[in-house]
């Protein structure tokens, strides 16, 4: 029990995930900084800003909505992620939780931090955060039959296991996924579907600063929206571990592995960073036909690429 | 410096209020947030909600129609959070304070921190009034 309640709230759970994260967005912004020619946030930044909100901010309840869902989904959505965090980290990192069949697991979990924002910001009773939120949902109607087909073809391509330690296991045996054609198109697919779930620009359609003014999160402030803020940070550690341990061999953290995980890391942190950089947001129809269409041929691409052996 | 200050002083928010204004201290806000001045090596990020706003940019002259406007924003704007006055309109009413329309200049309306005088105040002028500010505020 005390060793589970570990791995939640410490490592690399809660604690773990969540400071990791902000040092990733650290770097997401320091290099958005460097592609602009400008100098960028100090370090510690990420921080600053989560106790500001925590400590110092208070908090605005809706008047009309319902003030205990509206409180109650940052708190889910940052549970939801650092469960996520725990069941993706500690196989990645070559630690056997013994449980097979966590990547369902992992699938569910990775929906809970949209989801609960969604329910959030319908609680709020706010016209844009609505808007926001019906947004975020046809953006995850569009993305997510790509991400099941991509955790589908990865299982396939691991003779049908079920366990996200064996998957990586047998990469370090075998080498790993991305390796093959079908690896990098599978690559390619999930660094969008991570983009989407991020809600990163070309697919920040539910936040739009500039016409719904951060839309599904409007209405928050204070301790609540710095929860908000701190799950974000703990998806941005996660899910570009997921890639890492789906196509890239998992994260050992044996002796001078460590720098080539963090490199690993750092180089899916640094993909995404570039693409937000490099591109404009995209309306709704885009972006549903974008991956209903597009990424979904590339995946049964890589499908059948992968069933005849490349 | 308690841990309070320190991250407040380190992570202001801007929320950019625009009354009736000529337009041009409105340009020279947003010249203010572009790359060349790069104000978040300070930690200040333009923001769009008053909800998430820690500084409100409040410049122009404030008329009938702006000062219901204003009252609201700086209502659903959560506390702590600070005034600034951008221009000589927003100061004290400038060019625009003998007009039929004028409410009054913004302190008239909401309590503010700092004025940054100047029609319209060069970019330099702004970031300077706001590290005043900090200066004022957080010592
Ligand atoms: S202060 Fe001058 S530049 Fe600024 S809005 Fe007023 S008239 Fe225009």
């Amino acid at each position: 029990m005390a060793e589970h309640l570990f791995y939640f709230l410490i490592f690399p759970g809660l604690l773990f995930a969540g400071v990791a994260g902000g040092l990733l967005s650290w770097f997401d912004r320091k290099v958005t900084a460097w592609v602009q020619f400008r100098r960028g946030p100090v370090i510690m930044q990420p921080f600053y800003d989560f106790l500001k909100l925590l400590l110092v901010k208070e908090t605005i309840a809706p008047a009309r909505g319902s003030v205990l869902t509206f409180l109650s989904a940052p708190v889910a959505g940052m549970f939801g992620a650092s469960i996520s965090a725990v069941f993706v980290l500690l196989p990645a990192f070559g630690i056997t939780s013994g449980f097979r069949g966590d990547i369902i697991v992992i699938f569910y979990l990775l929906t809970i931090p949209s989801l609960s924002w969604i329910i959030g910001a319908l609680a709020s009773g706010n016209p844009l955060a609505s808007v926001g939120a019906s947004r975020e949902i046809k953006l995850l109607i569009g993305f997510e039959l790509t991400f099941l087909l991509i955790f589908a073809t990865v299982i396939m391509k691991s003779d049908m296991s079920i366990s996200l330690y064996e998957i990586i296991a047998r990469q370090q045996e075998s080498g790993a996924l991305i390796g093959s054609l079908s690896g990098v198109l599978l690559f390619i697919a999930l660094l969008f579907c991570i983009q989407a779930k991020m809600g990163m620009v070309p697919f920040d359609i539910a936040e739009a600063e500039t016409e719904l003014s951060e839309g599904t999160f409007i209405e928050y402030s204070g301790p609540p929206y710095a929860l908000i803020k701190f799950t974000k940070y703990i998806m941005l550690l996660v899910l570009p571990a997921l890639a890492a341990a789906f196509l890239l061999g998992g994260l050992p953290l044996t002796g001078i592995s460590i720098l080539w995980s963090l490199l690993k890391i750092l180089a899916v942190v640094l993909l995404l960073t570039l693409i937000r950089n490099t591109n404009p947001r995209v309306k709704v129809g885009q972006a549903m036909r974008f991956f209903l269409i597009w990424m979904n041929a590339l995946v049964i691409i890589a499908i059948i690429l992968s069933r005849l052996g490349l | 410096m308690g841990i309070k200050s320190l991250c407040l002083k380190k992570s202001l928010w801007l929320f950019h209020f625009g009354g009736a204004s000529c337009n041009n201290c409105d340009i020279e806000i947003l010249a203010c947030l572009t790359p060349r001045f790069d104000v978040e090596r300070f930690g200040m990020l333009l923001i769009g909600s008053p909800r998430h706003a820690d500084v409100i940019l409040v410049n122009g002259s404030i008329n009938k129609r702006d000062e219901q406007r204003l009252l609201e924003v700086y209502e659903a704007a959560a506390k702590p959070c600070f005034v600034v006055a951008i221009g000589a309109c927003g100061c004290t009413g400038g060019i625009f304070a003998e007009g039929h329309t004028f409410a009054g200049p913004v302190d008239r309306i909401i309590p503010v921190d700092a004025y940054i005088p100047g029609c319209p105040p060069k970019p330099e002028a702004i970031l300077a009034g706001v590290v005043k500010l900090v200066k004022a505020k957080f010592g």
